[in-house]
């Protein structure tokens, strides 16, 4: 796994001087709608459903989530289907940060990493040095890759600066370990403030953009995730590098996913529709995918208890 | 770590469409042999298939129609409003019912991507009989206070092959509102849809001959137009065509009016939102395979961000899928005729021999069947040929100014004036710059956008008259 080069204080400043990009709401949602109408069917739905499968951060953010059930949503992430010996296995789990040592241990000798979220998540409301605290905890419980937030109030506010800053700080802790970076573009506004916000994070050394916690009211939208995509991809065409897009919040069925890498491919292209460089955050979206794909393969759907709960 | 290739199944529309092997002419209520003892071969552009044969009127049975219609109008015009109103609702919830039905027989006959039959070209033409359907007893409001709403008579009118149901509903709808009777004649390549709706319309229990729908060719079209029984002629196609019409009722005292070419203009500052901007282009000039007539078919763009526009423009005609139209994937379908072909082909022989620049995306074309890639030119000069003639087809002529006062002298410098586009952050230009465009309709940050409220019509050899809204239903009053 590549990462981004980390960062300096002239990166930070270089992210601050890029010019702000238009963005037109009306015509932005008229593509995504187009791209939605796509008709994903037979092979490309197998095939769709195995990418989603692998890209998936099979997430456990609820307070009340215990070591025992982030044992079991372990498991499921390495084995969705049992019996089912050709399923692929998650990306990744998502937990909170004192969580991470005990899905390290579950998920010991498969290839399911422990992706924690950091920076006092889903605010980020706390100071820098609390945030960076956070963060290590995380990385020393052994969390492979970290989902931090941007300081949504100080970016509405114009302070840019202070976002950047913190990117870079984290960055710096994380070193190799993959940094997600989330913008929460359910609190955002417009789409020229995600296309902003997207455009300074990757600046500011993101290995990923990530759309959402899935705690505020409105997650992952197809426009969304669409002005995100045109974002890497024109980083990518300034500099070379290819960055990840991570979408989240609100994405529960196979038609929505299955729309998700449609906008990805035809957007980024098909060499981004793998786990090193796209994710789709969600928790119940994986017995949504394994009951299409028995569907797809059988002619008709499971009972729902041949999948097993987490 | 192994990678699955996401690679788009086909996806084709399964519905077919119930289709004769044989049309008569639609004349009186009812389906008659036509005198000629004609008929014509009509086929599938995507495989050169014929689908069914359709019946070729002369001038004889072109007489027989508009007598047809003289009697019908009798009646049609002293219905009362709200019972005109009932029954064009019917044609309006016939059309919506059958839409997967009608959406297949458009694309099939005109080779048009079912996407767009079916998001666009169907419902928009049932929008257009709602709307109209509401006007029928609200005529007096079209007006000026006192005025007294009155019909025309008999309207011929004469229809082209882009958006051939839509056109029909676009003649007809308002045509109908305003109680008066139609000869309609639909385009030689792709009279089908108009043939279903004359089924619509034999079911919808309209008065016999208030309704007449006449297939052939240029000579049939002639014939209407030559036909002193007619007391308005409504012609949508080429301007060389409007003309000679024209010129054949110059001192009959016959209403007109007419929607011919364009050579839009669609105009790109450096502050646009520049991917929403090559969407608006690829809307512009690839839509319908460009058969367009109000298509963006000259790109204006500010200098200084044209290198980077036609890089996201090259990257992005590689996403369009070209073939089948019946796929509901495809976003490129058939050109609809050999002739339409050869004129495309020849015009880019002229662009690239006068010294253009030619892109065009690799892919791969169906083996048989009408078929033309997603291109554009770039070194375009205004005096190339492409940049002034009417190309009809997806061929974009892309052009820079480094001005507002360049772009709206260039956007003008042409004999047409459909529409026009522009692209930009700044609200107050855009509105400066819409002031100062001659053209019919106005596009900002937006392309081929279409409403039947919304009157649509051309300034300069674009045609005069407007069809749509207020202004549209006025021109079917006396």
């Amino acid at each position: 796994m590549t990462t981004a080069t980390l960062p300096s204080r002239n990166g930070a400043i270089a992210a601050l001087a890029r010019p702000r990009v238009h963005v037109d709401a009306v015509m932005l949602e008229a593509r995504a709608a187009e791209l939605a109408k796509r008709s994903i069917k037979t092979s490309a739905k197998l095939a769709g459903i195995d990418i989603a499968i692998r890209c998936c951060d099979f997430t456990a953010l609820e307070g009340k989530d215990s070591d025992g059930r982030v044992r079991s949503l372990c498991a499921k992430a390495i084995t969705p289907r049992p019996g089912w010996s050709d399923i692929p296995s998650c990306a990744a789990v998502c937990v909170y940060p004192n969580r991470v040592a005990t899905a390290k241990e579950a998920l010991a000798g498969s290839s399911v990493k422990v992706a924690s979220v950091a920076t006092s998540f889903p605010s980020g409301l706390v100071d820098l040095d609390v945030k960076l605290a956070d963060t290590a905890q995380a990385i020393a419980a052994g969390a492979d890759e970290i989902d931090m937030v941007i300081d949504r109030g100080a970016f509405l506010a114009g302070h840019e600066d202070v976002v950047v800053d913190e990117i870079v700080a984290i960055k710096r802790l994380c070193g190799p370990i993959h940094l997600k970076v989330i913008l929460e573009t359910g609190e955002l506004g417009s789409y020229e403030a995600m296309r902003r916000a997207s455009d300074i994070s990757l600046e500011a050394g993101a290995d990923f953009i990530k759309s959402s916690t899935g705690k505020v009211p409105t997650g992952a939208t197809f426009a969304t995730a669409l002005v995100m995509c045109e974002a890497i991809r024109d980083f990518h065409r300034r500099t070379g590098e290819k960055r990840g897009l991570k979408l989240a919040g609100g994405i529960r069925t196979t038609k929505q996913a299955l729309t998700y890498l449609v906008i990805v491919n035809e957007t980024l292209g098909p060499e981004w529709l793998q786990p090193e460089l796209f994710r789709i955050g969600a928790s119940l979206l994986l017995d949504d995918l394994l009951m299409q794909l028995e569907k797809e393969r059988t002619g008709h759907y499971a009972a729902r208890d041949y999948i097993p709960k987490d | 770590m192994a990678t699955t290739a996401f690679t788009y199944a086909p996806a084709p529309e399964r519905v077919r469409p119930k289709i004769r092997q044989r049309y008569g002419l639609f004349i009186n209520g009812g389906w008659t042999a036509p005198k000629s003892e004609r008929y014509f071969d009509t086929i599938n552009p995507a495989d050169e298939s014929v689908i069914a044969q359709v019946a070729y009127a002369d001038a004889e049975d072109v007489e027989r129609a508009v007598r047809a219609a003289r009697k019908g109008f009798e009646r049609w015009s002293r219905l009362k409003p709200a019972d005109r109103a009932k029954l064009i609702y019917r044609i309006a919830r016939a059309i919506t019912e059958r839409s997967r039905e009608l959406a297949v027989l458009e694309s099939m006959n005109g080779g048009k991507p079912i996407r767009e039959s079916r998001d666009f070209d169907i419902p928009e033409s049932a929008a257009h009989f709602f709307y109209h359907a509401g006007w029928a007893d609200k005529l007096e409001w079209a007006l000026r206070a006192g005025e007294t709403p009155a019909p025309i008579g008999v309207c011929g009118q004469i229809v082209p092959w882009n958006f051939p149901l839509l056109m029909a509903a676009w003649k007809l709808a308002p045509a109908l509102a305003c109680g008066n009777s139609v000869v309609l004649k639909p385009a030689e390549t792709t009279p089908l849809t108009a043939l279903a709706l004359a089924q619509i319309i034999e079911e919808a229990d309209l008065p016999p001959g208030v309704v007449n729908i006449v297939t052939g060719d240029g000579a049939t079209g002639a014939a209407l137009v030559d036909n002193d029984g007619i007391d308005k002629i409504a012609f949508t196609g080429s301007t060389e065509v409007g003309k000679l019409i024209q010129r054949r009722l110059s001192g009959k005292g016959k209403r007109i009016t007419l929607e011919l070419g364009g050579k839009a203009a669609n105009v790109i500052f450096a502050d646009a939102p520049l991917d929403q901007a090559v969407e608006g282009i690829v809307q512009g000039i690839y839509f319908n395979q460009g058969h367009v007539c109000c298509a963006g078919s000259r790109l204006l763009v500010e200098e200084s961000v044209h290198d980077e526009l036609v890089a996201r423009l090259t990257d992005r005609i590689r996403t369009l899928r070209l073939g089948d139209p019946l796929d509901k994937n495809t976003d490129i379908g058939a050109i609809n005729s050999r002739v339409q072909l050869e004129k495309i082909h020849e015009l880019v022989r002229s662009g690239i021999e006068q010294g253009a620049t030619f892109v065009q995306a690799e892919c791969e074309l169906p083996a048989r069947g009408f078929f033309f890639p997603a291109s554009f030119f770039t070194n375009v000069h205004p005096s190339h040929r492409i940049a002034r003639e009417e190309i009809f087809g997806p061929v974009l002529s892309i052009m820079t100014f480094r001005t507002p006062d360049e772009a709206i002298e260039k956007a003008n410098n042409t004999p047409y004036g459909l529409s026009a586009g522009i692209w930009t952050a700044e609200g107050s230009k855009n509105m400066w710059i819409a002031q100062h465009l001659r053209a019919g309709v106005v596009w900002c940050n937006t392309f081929n956008k279409f409403d039947p409220s919304s009157p649509f019509g051309g300034y300069k050899e674009s045609g005069f008259g407007r069809e749509g809204g207020v202004h549209g239903l006025r021109e079917y009053l006396a």
